[in-house]
């Protein structure tokens, strides 16, 4: 017995180590810290991060800071929706700047008890919506005044492109936008939501007007909503598929949209992200939906 | 957790030789051992660099902890610890009791359709939680998922046992059956509030079915940890009435096995115990059949040791898939399903192998 509890105890001793040890392999080596002691979650917040020039404030990121591509260099904690409390203290932040929505409620309570400040930034759908973002993560970060030239400049940046799309559409075109086309069920953006709005501004219909959010649509609903145009956003997997496949789709099939072949494909974070780049964003959509 | 007596009943089966007993309960020791060595790792892996051996010097300098060194340990890792010990045993134990009860190593607590009323409740409370007038939804606030997953546990529970009991008479066969009904019924309820969900809603789903311990709070142990307790000590009795299950019901009764009471009972440490497991955990799969299959393996299939190893191999393997998940893409965290599923798939598959043409499936 007193042999096989040494050897029992010899295991479990080796266990505790090797596990200790691969917990510490696995883990990514401490980042020099310099100035940064922020965390930004959520993609627009991070970019408004470094269009004020305060990237070197940057600690740490969420999974949906993908632009700009330097911003991906940054640790990344997870989806916002799904954030580990340790994961968060790890990067050890002095300041989290969040967009609406981060959870779950559990991390959010472990991060209280920690008393890091937590700072959630109000979203919005228009032009003052981003003003707003912007002053917001400039009060936060102690630039007020550059925050608020940034704020004014985007701002109307924004309401330019929109005046110059509103014009632009003589006909406005009745634009579908497709948030995923899975096993060709499709899911759309209805009122409330980013690619509703933007649509809107730059001049287009958005033509899921009187649905709620975004949501799984039935065949005959696409089929009535008879759009002109598609909007994608541009990126991996179900996402890449092509013009083709997508106006093969019975429900798309006889829309207005399939007889011309119109598909639009926009970076989703430009597109629905309503920070600095949504000015160029309307542009860019206007320009698609009815050229130069 | 550990702690469990092993009632020593006498031996009225011939099945197991009494040396295999013996073996078997020597595990005890040697996963007891390994437990503790897990749980010790546990605290001292995570993201953050605090380490177990610094507190403890610091401790016994009688320093001060650090705000984050104190967060870390008693707010995240404890309570993550403690979960994953009680949500590992549950698991398991309920795996073991079922194959037992169902005579059949394939059984699970999916399969009575527990896991699946559970996972109703849950999805039930994410979608429609929003729709809550707000002084509910404040006093419920952040354990509304847990609370409505135990719910949808118990309520299915109670379901399946009026459908399947006539008379006293619980018959196995009955409830397998309403079991499979029950959970296409709520898979059918899920696939219409997945429909209704939105974007936001649709990706809570998709992490709570991966199951996580991310969510552990003291808050959320002390609703469902006297459960696991209470469920998992009561499983615990049941290894001398499950080995004479095994010679068939009329051979169990003329034994002198209260059987219709035995199965209630058994019935009811699977529903708490899975309940309450899924609840505070989402979607973990794997542990419930793996678990007890490679005891069997180890040990033979004799109840009254396989329980309480089940309970301290679920408990030790859940940390460990915890850990893993915690470390391995840092500073963000794996679903704690996704690596029970890459440990467990391919061993259960192994199992099968294996089982080809020795056990009748």
């Amino acid at each position: 017995m007193k042999r096989r509890s040494f050897h029992a105890l010899a295991l479990s001793t080796a266990a505790y180590l090797a596990l200790g040890g691969l917990g510490a392999a696995l883990l990514p080596a401490e980042a020099a810290r310099g100035e940064a002691d922020t965390l930004a979650i959520g993609g627009s917040l991070t970019e408004i991060v470094y269009a004020l020039g305060q990237e070197h404030r940057l600690l740490a990121r969420d999974t949906t800071s993908t632009y700009p591509p330097e911003a991906e260099a940054l640790p990344d904690v997870g989806y916002m929706r799904a954030l580990s409390p340790e994961g968060v203290l790890s990067v050890n932040p002095d300041l989290i700047l969040s967009e609406e929505g981060a959870g779950p409620p559990e991390t959010l309570e472990v991060l209280e008890e920690a008393a890091i400040p937590f700072i959630t930034v109000p979203g919005g759908f228009d032009a003052d919506a981003v003003a707003a973002k912007i002053r917001a993560v400039g009060e936060a970060l102690d630039v007020p005044e550059a925050a608020s030239t940034l704020a004014e400049e985007v701002s109307a940046e924004i309401e330019t492109a929109s005046a110059e799309a509103q014009a632009a559409a003589d006909t406005p075109k009745r634009v579908l936008f497709v948030l995923s086309a899975q096993g060709g069920r499709l899911m759309g953006g209805g009122d409330n939501t980013g690619a509703g709005a933007i649509i809107e501004m730059a001049g287009g219909i958005n033509a899921l007007a009187g649905v709620e959010g975004y949501k799984p649509l039935s065949d005959e609903a696409v089929t009535a909503a008879a759009p002109d145009v598609i909007l994608m956003m541009d990126r991996e997997g179900d996402h890449a598929a092509s013009a083709e496949e997508l106006f093969a789709l019975p429900a798309l099939a006889v829309t207005p949209a399939a007889e011309t072949g119109a598909l639009i494909k926009m970076d989703g974070l430009k597109l629905l992200g309503f920070g600095p780049r949504t000015g160029a964003a309307v542009a860019e959509l206007a320009q698609a939906l009815y050229g130069g | 957790m550990v702690a469990l007596t092993d009632p020593a009943g006498e031996l009225t089966e011939a099945e197991a030789p009494r040396s295999r007993l013996a073996r078997a309960r020597r595990l005890h020791l040697w996963l007891a051992l390994l437990l503790i060595a897990v749980a010790l790792a546990s605290l001292t892996v995570g993201a953050t660099g605090v380490q177990l051996w610094d507190v403890a010097r610091s401790l016994a300098r009688g320093e001060e902890l650090s705000r984050m060194e104190r967060v870390v340990l008693m707010d995240i890792r404890l309570p993550r610890l403690v979960m994953g010990l009680a949500v590992g045993a549950a698991l398991a134990v309920s795996g073991a009791v079922m194959q037992g009860l169902f005579r059949n190593p394939l059984a699970d607590p999916g399969i009575v359709g527990v896991s699946a009323g559970a996972g109703l409740g849950a999805i039930l409370a994410i979608v429609l939680g929003t729709l809550l007038p707000p002084a509910l939804l404040g006093f419920a606030g952040a354990h509304l998922v847990p609370l409505a997953a135990f719910l949808g546990g118990w309520v299915s529970t109670i379901l399946l046992y009026r459908v399947a009991t006539r008379r006293g008479h619980t018959s196995v066969a009955t409830m397998l059956l309403a079991g499979i009904a029950l959970g296409a019924l709520a898979g059918a309820v899920s696939g219409v509030l997945v429909y209704m969900a939105d974007d936001s809603q649709l990706r809570d789903l998709t992490f709570w079915g991966l199951g996580s311990l991310a969510g552990a709070s003291w808050t959320k142990l002390a609703a469902a940890l006297p459960i696991i307790l209470v469920t998992v000590a009561g499983a615990s009795f049941l290894g001398r009435s499950l080995n004479a299950l095994a010679l068939g019901e009329a051979t169990a009764a003329h034994i002198g096995i209260p059987v219709q009471r035995m199965k209630r009972l058994a019935i009811l440490c699977v529903a708490g115990a899975t309940g309450a497991a899924v609840a505070v955990s989402g979607g973990i799969g794997f542990v419930g059949i793996v678990v007890p299959h490679l005891l069997r393996l180890a040990s033979g299939p004799d109840h009254r040791a396989l329980l309480i190893n089940s309970a301290l191999l679920g408990a030790a393997l859940l940390v460990v898939a915890d850990m893993i998940s915690r470390v391995i893409v840092a500073p963000a965290e794996l679903p704690i399903g996704i690596v029970t599923a890459v440990l467990g798939a391919p061993v259960f598959l192994w199992i099968l192998l294996r089982q080809r043409g020795v056990v009748d499936l």
